[in-house]
């Protein structure tokens, strides 16, 4: 049987299960492009080299999305 | 030096004039601040010319574009600026508004590479781009190279919609973002002056309130 696994990670403030999940497919379960998007974890930013790594339990992320205009 | 009627202002009279609007401290502070501007479009331009009014002393300020006919609908130039590049064009205007002000001009484009070497010295760096490929690069850049400066972005200020829908929203404690958050210019809605300037306002706003109150957390 397949063991379910919960994670619960604050993303722009609001408690989210993020199990398994990447930065790059957190950014793509919202619908948003990395290219026009920043992303920080406690506080710091992510280099979009980094987009694979795994959530983990303490993390508090931060997401912007960009939209044009200016 | 001399305004549009040759009225020679001194740096101390403009300085008085600026004070007894505020507290002595509070113009030294901000006249002490240094913040860099990354785009001089609709926002970028009218974020600097409240930057100067306010009194802050030193503005670097980056664009690689020339100034268009369709830019005037929004931006602080005139239809004489018409065909020059942004940064000159916009530090003659600041300096016709606060001719103490220290401005440095670049007309390049901003690029990952050269984020640190144009604002490396900047407590402050604001990314007034319009495409947002542009902005995220911005960000993220500014954030990644350069570890003391706080970052305001702007994301949403198109079409005609309700103003109060364009906010401040402080991520973190480096980084603020102001708009709307949806209206994309990609959508064909257009940008307009009002809602541009607004949004501006809040980018100008959040900056002055950065500097006075990370002065004060200095001095506790």
């Amino acid at each position: 049987m397949k063991k379910e696994v919960i994670l619960l990670v604050m993303i722009n403030g609001e408690q989210k299960d993020c199990a398994g999940k990447t930065v790059h497919s957190l950014l793509s379960s919202m619908n948003l492009d990395p290219k026009r998007s920043a992303v920080m974890i406690r506080g710091e930013i992510v280099p979009k080299a980094e987009y694979d790594r795994i959530l983990s339990d303490d993390d508090d992320v931060d997401i912007v999305g960009f939209v044009g205009g200016g | 030096m001399c305004g549009p009627e040759g009225m020679k202002i001194t740096e101390a009279e403009l300085e008085e004039a600026l004070d007894s609007r505020s507290d002595k401290l509070i113009y030294r502070i901000l006249k002490e601040a240094r913040i860099g501007i990354a785009g001089l479009g609709g926002l970028g331009s009218n974020i600097a010319s409240a930057l100067v009014r306010n009194g802050v002393g030193h503005l670097v300020i980056a664009d690689f574009d020339v100034v268009e006919l369709s830019n005037i609908n929004r931006q602080v130039y005139t239809p004489a600026h018409v065909g020059m590049e942004k940064a000159p064009a916009l530090r003659r205007i600041l300096s016709e508004i606060n001719p103490f002000c220290e401005i440095e001009e670049h007309v390049t484009r901003v690029t990952e590479e050269n984020v640190q070497v144009l604002f490396g010295r900047c407590d402050i760096v604001i990314e007034a781009f319009d495409i947002p490929e542009q902005k995220a690069m911005l960000v993220n850049a500014v954030l990644e190279k350069i570890p003391s400066a706080i970052v305001i972005s702007g994301s949403g200020m198109a079409g005609y919609g309700n103003a109060n829908a364009i906010q401040t929203r402080i991520v973190n404690r480096r980084l603020t973002i102001c708009g709307d958050g949806t209206t994309d210019v990609a959508d064909g809605v257009g940008l307009t002056a009002s809602r541009v300037i607004i949004c501006a306002g809040h980018m100008a706003s959040r900056a002055i309130e950065l500097i006075l109150n990370k002065e004060t957390a200095i001095k506790e």
